[in-house]
């Protein structure tokens, strides 16, 4: 067998001969029991070209071509052995599959064909469809589809260390995005690797469907996942996500996922037990797989254009599911005007968490108050409007609210009032803290959060009279708006 | 069984290249003036806190180097200058100082 290298170019369909042409495989009981039919037809005077998938020495005539390669089999659709296909002028004019003796004896003309064996046996699996070959031969003989560039690491070259050195890595090490597996990651979209999904701060490069599938395979995603990583491309790459600003803020914040509707149990994402934690596939590598479209495509590197002066541990990447099936509130998605049941992605500027403790309250209004003091202190307790954040209630604090009654409106609306502040306790000096509001505001009442700036989900584990404040950015036009898209179809 | 695919050696890993490709431009930086005299010098306010009083400063520094100012604000400093603007500036400017920090 030649190399994957020399095949790759290979992907003309090779021409079958005139006449009749068999596809065995010795690993088929079927195969072997018409080896005499084989020799028969071979020995006619119209004559049989015989291809075999495992063993050039099966059968043992001289009409045997060795398809180890499954070029021809792969090319030719090939799904079951035998295999028996009447070729005229280079076209194929007619297949069957399997041993059927009156078929068999209509099909090649001779009456007395394979007089002495069973008149039916069905036929084996051929190679060319074998689950565990299927990826690759894609790639090797339908790979040419794909337009990157391919990169040859030298064969002394470790894979991983090879990713590191070229700096197309986080830190972490990647899944070599080798031609299988992205054709496998391009599988779990239906649209075409040619289809541009956004264009990526900061050097606004179009990204297309292919160029972000191979992000995703490097970042550890399967292919169910892909859906979630190209919506959440798109909504970051919108204006009014703004991820250009978010990227080169010196502020901690980057762009955090939150998923919505069938696809987070579908595809086994985490809404609960350390939910912002390690440990769950799609949660870890969707929001890994966003970064590193933004690092290698968009070409944004901590440092040149990603210029944050700590940054969080979340920019690696930070995604979640919300918790729906007990949750006080409609999920965001539908708050946010997708349609009850479909699935979404609404990115938000965060970072985080920070503890929301309260292991007393048992009443709404009590539990609201801690968690506006607890929110008041976003960026600073003196500063407001300018920070969003999202509060992230906890299941065992989010029943205190659905016991009483209190949806995501009902909840707001409390905050808002709570977090209604006078301005005389934030003036620039003002306990000692020269931080603050500018004197102008002095007399007036200011809200903490601006309209719109302060998101509420519900997420988390069983157990913990806790919930979480993820800190956000600069909010609105000229900070980052949340943006929620639905996945497509 | 022969497993056909994977039966030889691999003598070497073919992966998809995951950046834009993209060769970072090498651009000429413009000739630095050998005095201000008789220029205009674009100063570009990104709308950071008090980046007004560094260039009110500056804009006095200039005028007594005999520079003309031309005074430039970005909407929001966390959005890239619009286009028009860099634009205007290019037309309009020998040279540009812009106010990074708070």
């Amino acid at each position: 067998m030649t190399s994957a290298k020399t095949e790759i170019p290979a992907t003309q369909p090779p021409l079958l001969p005139d006449g009749l042409t068999a596809i065995v495989k010795k690993d088929c009981a079927t195969c072997e029991l018409i080896v005499p039919v084989l020799a028969d037809l071979a020995s006619e005077q119209t004559g049989l070209t015989i291809y075999t998938q495992d063993d050039p020495a099966f059968p043992p005539l001289d009409a045997v071509i060795d398809d180890t390669s499954l070029s021809v089999s792969w090319h030719h659709d090939i799904e079951t052995v035998p295999t028996l296909i009447r070729v005229e002028n280079g076209e194929e004019k007619e297949r069957i599959v399997g041993w059927s003796r009156p078929q068999w004896q209509q099909f090649t003309g001779v009456a007395s064909l394979g007089a002495e064996l069973p008149e039916h046996r069905p036929g084996c699996g051929s190679l060319s469809v074998d689950p565990s070959l299927t990826d690759e031969l894609a790639a090797r003989f339908g790979g040419a589809g794909l337009h990157s560039r391919r990169v040859e690491f030298a064969s002394l070259e470790d894979e991983f260390e090879a990713a590191f050195d070229r700096g197309w890595t986080d830190g972490l090490p990647i899944v070599p995005p080798t031609e299988a597996r992205v054709l496998a990651m391009l599988a779990g979209t239906n649209r075409s690797p040619e289809d541009v999904v956004a264009s990526i701060p900061p050097d606004l490069t179009d990204a297309t469907v292919e160029q972000v599938a191979i992000n995703a395979v490097m970042a550890g995603c399967k292919p169910e996942y892909f859906p979630v990583v190209l919506a959440s491309v798109e909504a970051a790459c919108s204006d009014e996500f703004n991820m250009h600003g978010l990227l080169a803020t010196t502020y901690f914040s980057g762009p955090i996922i939150v998923v919505n509707g069938p696809i987070a149990e579908h595809i086994g994402m985490n809404s609960g037990h350390n939910v912002f934690g390690q440990g769950n596939r799609a949660n870890m590598t969707i929001g890994r797989a966003l970064q590193l479209v933004v690092r290698n495509l968009g070409g944004g590197r901590p440092g040149e254009i990603d210029m944050g002066m700590m940054g969080s541990p979340g920019k690696l990447s930070f995604c979640f599911a919300e918790r729906e099936h007990d949750s006080p509130f409609t999920p965001l998605a539908v708050e946010r005007g997708i349609a009850p049941g479909r699935s979404a992605v609404t990115l938000v500027a965060g970072h985080g968490p920070t503890a929301v403790t309260d292991q007393i309250s048992r009443s709404p209004e009590s539990l609201v108050r801690s968690m506006a003091q607890s929110l008041r202190s976003t960026g600073h307790p003196k500063l407001v409007i300018g920070f969003d954040a999202m509060l992230v209630v906890s299941p065992e604090h989010g029943r205190i609210f659905r016991e009483a009654g209190w949806d995501r409106q009902r909840l707001r609306a409390e905050l808002d009032q709570l977090l209604t502040l006078d301005a005389n306790e934030l003036l620039r000096g003002v306990d000692g803290i020269d931080e603050g509001v500018p004197q102008d505001f002095a007399g007036t009442q200011l809200p903490k959060f601006r309209p719109g700036g302060l998101q509420i989900v519900h997420a988390g584990g069983d157990a913990g009279l806790f919930s979480a404040i993820l800190g956000g950015w600069l909010g609105g036009p000229k900070g980052s708006e949340p943006v929620t898209v639905e996945l497509a179809d | 069984m022969a497993n056909p695919a994977s039966s030889s050696p691999t003598p070497s890993m073919i992966v998809l290249d995951p950046t834009a490709g993209k060769a970072a431009d090498r651009l000429t930086r413009s000739q630095r003036p050998s005095n201000l005299s008789g220029l205009t010098v674009g100063l570009l306010d990104i709308s950071k806190p008090r980046g007004d009083v560094f260039l009110d400063r500056v804009e006095q520094r200039l005028t007594d180097s005999g520079a003309t100012v031309q005074r430039y604000q970005k909407p929001t400093f966390s959005k890239p200058a619009p286009v028009d603007l860099r634009h205007e500036i290019a037309s309009n400017c020998d040279a540009v100082i812009e106010a990074l920090a708070d």
